[in-house]
């Protein structure tokens, strides 16, 4: 049976919403970036709600891995049009240290090595300034000490990696597990996990996607950006969205990501070439 | 953006110390002669081999030329428009903090050292300095107890002549170099610290240095004796007003150790650095040596040196007895316009002496760091050990560090380790902490005072923490 084609959706509304009334998140619109003279971004809409996990799926440099560092604030890329509200707040206003504190998080593909500065207190103070824009205390490093070690358990993560230098020496998958140690502990509103699957063996991807899965709520959302289906087997989104040369081409449910596994991204290409000859 | 955005603006932060206090001072004449060395001296009532002394290493000053070696350079020094003595106007030091002007009282509570008897720090007896004289030394009495000799050296010359006698010019002679030559001419206060046969010194000891006047050379003298089985843990902080000349300062630090004993000798030297566009600032021409002169004796030195538009500075250590540790533990940070040229001498004489050198520089704006040390180990320093680790930091891409390693080896059983290393701030390092809601002057400072942890490891507890926002502190305005 030839796989079902999904209609063409660059510029139709986007695929129904699954809970239409739940609080918007995330508003992309028309969204534009470069990284010094070189385009990227051209024109990305998509719009995130609470309880939503999302996909986005593509070849390397399709501009997938560029959104999530726009959104986060990375000041190697500019925007050069379009918008992006979070919760109706203009985000792109906004300082990387701002945007975290506020609920948006980046888990990183490839997570930086800071020598001599020590993990545990990375975490404190990260956490600290997550709770003051919440108007909670800040915990003492006592107190603090017992939270981590407590979200330890969502990573099944050793305690002794509290004591070494911010992902100094760690392997790729102690680095992913540090990440999603992270976010157990900003606990966002919007988490964006790049590539997060990229260099894990299957036992620590179950346990990184067990981790996203424990920590996705009614309240948060999660977009998720990959070049594999094998994630999407551990982490269930209820869209996936494709994209090719700095644009979302197509928006479907989690069959999406089959077809493209099953398919390969070939024929992006071709509706792709289509589109641009319209 | 918030205020600080980019590296570069957060380095140039106003310096908080550079005020002048208005304080009456008695000034001699500007210029060095001979009669200006006996005039110092007759100031301060010293004993004939004292002036012996100061002139002897006078003459020896005018045969001999400024080095030229490091990598400093500074437009040439005008010896004769320097004022080399000036002390705030009080007769002689006084008995009690009472008798003390105010306003000096008033100038050491600004620079976070209270001395009055309700505010002073805790732990910490403290020798305060003001231009060329010691104006007051906190918890004489109670050292005193420990028979601790803990006071400024003038007052050392007049009460313990025979130790400074023995001792003075025993580590650093005073034709060791340029420098040393002239300090041993004029020096006129500093502090002198004894330990006896066994004691271990009670509390941390303190000199705060405070250069207030302009155009006056500071060039003070510290002495600390430690004697069999005695230890100390001693403090250094400098600080100075922001003027647009240059001042001199051209101290000489000498430590002896005798058997088994331990001196530790830490140093957060803030004068000041200069404006952005190197105009000001102190010249700190300083040595510093130490002589473990007994067997299993120990000395350490701890710096972090934030200040100064020079700085050319080698505590060194020489490490005459069995089973000797020397250790140089060093933060050496410059900004704007900033030189230093810093590092150790580690010089083993002693079987199986044994030493640790850590330095860490970090350059940032258009400064220029450098590490220099030498490794020497006789030929009698049979299963000497040295480990050296020398780490460097750029900020910006318009700083330069450079490391300059001499290993010098005449004892084939003896083993000598090296390891450098160079890293920057990277963009994408203060990325990752900011995208944690790390805002980027806390992201900077947090990964600069990391770069630093081995040696405020090694500071009094008192001082670490102030080390740290020093460091911060001389670091807002930097990273670009």
């Amino acid at each position: 049976m030839p796989p079902k084609r999904w209609p063409f959706s660059l510029f139709l509304p986007r695929f129904p919403v699954i809970s239409p009334d739940a609080d918007l998140l995330l508003e992309i619109v028309d969204l534009h970036a470069r990284v010094e003279d070189q385009p990227i971004l051209k024109g990305v809409n998509l719009t995130i709600r609470a309880g939503e996990i999302h996909a986005v799926m593509g070849r390397n440099g399709s501009g997938k891995s560029t959104l999530s560092k726009v959104l986060a604030g990375h000041p190697s890329y500019t925007v050069t049009a379009g918008s992006v509200r979070y919760r109706g707040q203009d985000l792109l206003e906004l300082d990387p240290e701002q945007r975290a504190r506020i609920g948006l998080f980046l888990g990183f593909q490839y997570p930086i090595e800071i020598p001599g500065v020590s993990n545990l207190e990375f975490l404190r103070v990260a956490t600290n300034a997550r709770r003051s824009e919440l108007a909670k205390e800040d915990l003492d490093p006592f107190a603090f000490e017992d939270l981590v070690r407590e979200r330890l358990e969502v990573v099944q993560m050793n305690p002794s990696f509290l004591e070494r230098s911010v992902n100094e020496g760690f392997s790729g998958g102690e680095k992913k597990r540090n990440e999603i140690l992270q976010m157990a502990l900003l606990e966002p509103v919007v988490a964006i996990l790049d590539e997060t699957d990229s260099g894990l063996d299957i036992d620590a991807l179950r346990i990184v996607a067990g981790g996203v899965n424990q920590l996705a709520t009614a309240d948060n959302a999660t977009l998720l950006i990959t070049h594999y289906q094998r994630l999407l087997d551990v982490i269930t989104p209820d869209y996936v969205h494709v994209m090719a040369a700095g644009r979302i081409l197509r928006t479907g449910g989690k069959e999406l990501a089959l077809e493209l596994e099953e398919r390969g991204y070939d024929w992006v290409d071709q509706e792709l070439a289509v589109l641009e000859v319209a | 953006m918030s205020t600080a955005s980019t590296v570069s603006d957060l380095v140039s932060q106003p310096y908080k110390y550079g005020f002048v206090s208005d304080i009456e001072t008695e000034k001699i004449d500007k210029g060095l002669s001979e009669d200006v060395v006996r005039l110092i001296s007759a100031k301060k009532n010293e004993p004939a081999f004292l002036l012996e002394f100061r002139l002897r290493a006078f003459r020896q000053w005018l045969k001999m030329e400024e080095p030229d070696w490091s990598t400093v350079s500074h437009p040439v020094i005008d010896y004769q428009s320097i004022i080399y003595y000036a002390s705030p106007k009080q007769r002689d030091k006084k008995a009690s903090l009472d008798e003390v002007d105010p306003k000096l009282l008033e100038t050491f509570d600004k620079l976070g050292i209270p001395l009055s008897e309700q505010k002073r720090l805790s732990n910490v007896a403290v020798d305060a300095v003001f231009d060329s004289v010691s104006i007051a030394t906190t918890y004489r009495e109670k050292l005193a107890e420990h028979g601790v000799v803990f006071c400024s050296i003038s007052e050392a010359v007049k009460d313990h002549p025979e130790l400074i006698e023995r001792y003075l010019g025993s580590v650093v002679p005073a034709n060791d170099n340029y420098f040393t030559a002239l300090n041993s001419a004029v020096f006129s206060d500093g502090s002198f610290v004894f330990i006896p046969k066994g004691v271990e010194c009670p509390m941390e000891l303190s000199t705060y240095f405070r250069i207030n006047s302009e155009d006056t050379g500071q060039f003070e003298r510290t002495l600390i004796v430690a004697e069999e089985g005695a230890s100390v843990s001693y403090l250094e902080g400098c600080t100075a007003p922001m003027f647009d000349t240059n001042q001199l300062h051209a101290a000489v630090v000498e430590l002896v150790t005798l058997d088994d004993a331990t001196i530790k000798y830490s140093t957060v030297q803030n004068w000041y650095a200069g404006d952005e566009n190197g105009k000001g600032g102190i010249y700190n021409f300083v040595t510093k040596r130490g002589q473990c002169r007994g067997d299993r004796s120990k000395i350490s030195w701890t710096q972090v040196e934030t200040g100064s538009a020079i700085t050319w500075k080698y505590p060194s250590c020489v490490l005459l007895g069995a089973d000797s540790v020397g250790e140089f533990y060093s933060v050496a940070l410059t900004n704007n316009r900033q030189q230093a040229d810093t590092g150790t001498k580690m010089i083993h004489v002693g079987p199986r002496s044994r030493s640790t050198i850590v330095s860490k520089g970090i350059s940032a704006g258009h400064s220029s760091n450098s590490y220099r040390g030498l490794v020497q180990i006789g030929p009698k320093a049979v299963g000497a050990k040295n480990y050296s680790q020398c780490d460097s930091m750029l900020i910006g891409d318009q700083a330069a560090a450079n490391t300059y390693p001499y290993i010098r080896s005449q004892q084939p059983d003896a083993s000598v380790e090296h390891e450098a290393s160079t890293c920057r701030i990277s963009a994408d390092q203060l990325f990752y902490l900011q995208s944690r809601g790390i805002g980027f002057e806390a992201a900077v400072s947090m990964m600069v005072s990391g770069f630093c942890r081995d040696v405020f490891n090694q500071l009094p507890m008192e001082f670490a923490a102030e080390a740290d926002k020093l460091l911060a502190l001389k670091l807002e305005g930097s990273v670009g």
